[in-house]
């Protein structure tokens, strides 16, 4: 297992937890392509890390410009040894709320923007024999709870699209790390009562730790491992009355 | 608007060795048009492409990392059979399987057939694979009558012997860089049984198994031999012959019968070991002890065999590995190479002698050696010419392959010297400069001015024809 990158890939790299996966991956001397929607926040964060960040402004849901994009930025780095696949978002959903265009959007970003970005890097890595993908899922994606269906699906999705990465790559040297942060303080959640909230910095280390181990369930912070452990071993009789 | 190449599906590609991989666009013509079509974007692109059938080649020479590769498979369909005339015409990703099972029921079996049946018949023909019977028959090419040509520019082409014969002398055994085969026309031969009639004999020694051939080869249809690469002394080159010839009509009873296809097919264990396991048994043995108590088994089983006569169904004769699809396991994760020298019939023994010590000195030894007969064919750059081929698989891992390309370059420095060639369905090693000594620069200078005039754009490429110069 490589104890430090030297280049990586960071989707959604422009606030929240790929922000700082971003800057403490340059910390540990990492050379990172750092990809999001909003080029001015990435051209700050370009500016403030200097030149180990190269900043490439795209959309996750622009499917077909990834394969092009993912190769412009191999060949700029040379060669890739860690892609993260950070970009999600969860739309607040009200009780009684059912909204498809809300639930599209939260497959297309969480779900098929990661498979858009780890298809190409798949092979790639896969013809190279090494390399690491890592995933940022959710706690959320263990269990469907009522407050935001579309949100979980795309979560459990991203997981499980994560877990066959993993039984077809590992044959081949190359590492898939499914990270599940509980609640993080990021713009995403910002105004919600969340219980274990913890800052993007220790979510951002615990999916660089992830990557280095090859994390199956990369619980963030650990505490979440046994604690879903026991959520999702509740009977779904009983699951459908609490208020989880 | 449809997808630009770059958002094509992808797909790590391999050689039939899986010793190296690269990842490469894939897009499945289905007619002649839709190949037009692919050249005309790619040119637009500017995205190079590999023509590629089964992926039977051991090396690189169907694939095309980080660009197109053009899986000509899609194009599969028979267009005719007569079976009063044993001529087929079909697509190219028509396979020497498809071309058996339709035409053997008539009495018809293919003149040239390679050790496997999966390969596609627009692949055979670009690399003018032999069978077990060069000697008699020459190569596939020699079963061709005619072909289309498209040329990466959209012309199209009908080619045969008379009709643009140079084209025809180049194409087939072009390796894939004069432009794609959409049609073709060939050949088969008459048999009256659906077996033949086989001897394997012991050898003792590599002077023993070109013996055998030169007794043999006059008077039998098809001549290959096992070769035990790791056994050194007096029993260096030692193995076991196999003789075989067509019945003639009303020799063997059972013959009709055993024309049909269905009749053909192999039983499910091999000496006692399900087929299906096969590969994890060899697996147990790949090492170089291992496959060494495996080659003495054999070959002191071929000891005790008997020598006469026997009959043997011509699937079971020339395809038996097929039947064992898991065999390449046992040379896995890394894969293996094969390297297949062709040597002229008045140094081939000394050369493979030589090759073989070399092999032992250095500790990298074949697993298997075949030997085989080869006649002069008329293709520009044929691998045949009047002598015989050595075909050794040697297991790539992560500490050996260095030392492996090293010692592959010594045997081709001696292969060259003697005035061999080698056959890019199989090769992974050759340099620019080994393909211009092997072939020489006339023949290689007429091929690519041939080149020049069909793809001036230079739109096919392959990673075998980039790493050995053909640009």
């Amino acid at each position: 297992m490589a104890s430090s990158f030297g280049t990586a890939l960071v989707i959604g790299a422009s606030s929240g937890i790929g922000e700082a996966i971003v800057r403490q991956l340059v910390a540990e001397g990492t050379t990172v392509a750092a990809v999001a929607r909003r080029g001015e926040l990435l051209e700050r964060l370009a500016a403030e890390c200097g030149d180990k960040v190269r900043p490439y402004v795209h959309d996750v849901k622009d499917y077909a410009a990834t394969p092009g994009l993912f190769d412009t930025i191999v060949s700029d780095l040379g060669q890739l040894d860690l892609l993260i696949y950070n970009s999600g978002v969860m739309p607040r959903v009200e009780e009684g709320e059912y909204n498809f265009a809300k639930d599209r959007e939260m497959m297309e970003v969480n779900v098929l923007g990661a498979m858009a970005w780890i298809n190409p890097c798949a092979a790639y890595m896969e013809a190279r024999r090494a390399g690491t993908i890592v995933g940022i899922s959710s706690v959320a994606g263990d269990r469907g709870r009522r407050g935001n269906p579309g949100y979980h699906t795309s979560k459990a999705a991203l997981t499980t699209y994560l877990e066959a990465m993993r039984n077809r790559l590992s044959r081949y040297g190359v590492t898939v790390a499914t990270v599940k942060p509980g609640p993080v303080d990021t713009p995403m959640t910002t105004g919600l009562k969340l219980p274990l909230l913890i800052k993007v910095e220790e979510a951002a280390a615990g999916a660089i730790a992830a990557a280095r181990g090859g994390a199956v369930h990369g619980y963030v912070p650990a505490v979440w491992g046994p604690i879903m452990l026991v959520i999702r071993h509740i009977p779904s009789v009983v699951f459908r009355r609490t208020n989880i | 608007m449809s997808p630009s190449i770059v958002e094509f599906p992808r797909r790590v590609f391999s050689g039939y060795g899986f010793s190296s991989r690269s990842v490469s666009a894939f897009a499945t013509p289905r007619s002649t048009d839709e190949v037009r079509a692919l050249f005309t974007q790619a040119a637009r692109e500017g995205v190079r492409v590999a023509l590629r059938g089964s992926g039977r080649s051991y090396g690189d020479a169907a694939m095309n990392g980080g660009e197109l590769v053009a899986d000509m498979t899609g194009m599969n369909r028979l267009l005719a059979w007569d079976p009063a005339t044993g001529v087929a015409e079909v697509e190219p990703g028509y396979t020497v399987q498809d071309l058996w099972r339709s035409t053997l029921g008539d009495g018809w079996w293919p003149g040239v057939v390679p050790g496997t049946m999966f390969p596609t018949l627009g692949g055979c023909a670009a690399m003018n694979i032999h069978g077990k019977n060069h000697y008699r028959m020459g190569g596939i090419g020699d079963q061709i009558l005619e072909f289309d040509l498209v040329t990466p520019r959209g012309e199209l082409y009908t080619v045969s012997r008379l009709e643009h014969p140079e084209l025809f002398h180049a194409v087939i055994s072009g390796f894939g860089m004069l432009g794609t085969i959409t049609r073709l026309k060939l050949k088969l031969k008459r048999i009256h049984g659906g077996r033949l009639k086989v001897r394997q004999l012991p050898a003792r020694s590599l002077q023993e198994q070109f013996a055998l051939f030169e007794q043999h080869e006059g008077s039998s249809d098809y001549l290959v031999s096992w070769v035990d690469c790791i056994s050194g002394g007096a029993g260096l080159g030692r193995g076991q012959v196999h003789v075989a010839r067509y019945t003639a009509e009303g020799e063997d009873p059972d013959g009709k019968a055993l024309l049909d296809p269905a009749r053909q097919d192999l039983p499910g264990t091999m000496l006692g070991v399900p087929r299906s396991l096969v590969g994890t048994v060899l697996k147990m043995f790949a090492f170089n002890f291992g496959m060494r108590m495996v080659n003495l088994g054999k070959y002191l089983a071929s000891t005790a065999s008997p020598t006469s006569e026997y009959l043997q169904g011509h699937v079971a004769f020339h395809f038996l590995l097929d039947y064992i699809p898991t065999w390449r396991a046992a040379y896995e994760p890394e894969g293996f190479i094969q390297y297949q020298p062709f040597v002229p019939r008045e140094h081939a023994r000394e050369v493979f002698s030589q090759l073989l010590r070399l092999n032992q000195a250095r500790g990298l030894v074949s697993y298997l050696g075949v030997l085989k007969r080869y006649r002069p064919d008329e293709f520009l750059l044929s691998h045949a010419l009047d002598g015989y081929s050595l075909a050794m698989d040697f297991p790539v891992t992560r500490s050996n392959r260095e030392a492996l390309w090293k010692m592959c370059g010594e045997m081709t420095e001696i292969v060259l010297a003697a005035g061999g060639r080698f056959y890019p369905a199989k090769d992974s090693v050759l340099r620019p400069e080994d393909f211009r000594r092997a072939w020489g620069q006339e023949r290689v200078s007429r091929f690519q001015a041939l080149r020049r005039a069909m793809d001036p754009d230079q739109l096919l490429r392959t990673e075998w024809a980039a790493r050995v110069g053909v640009e």
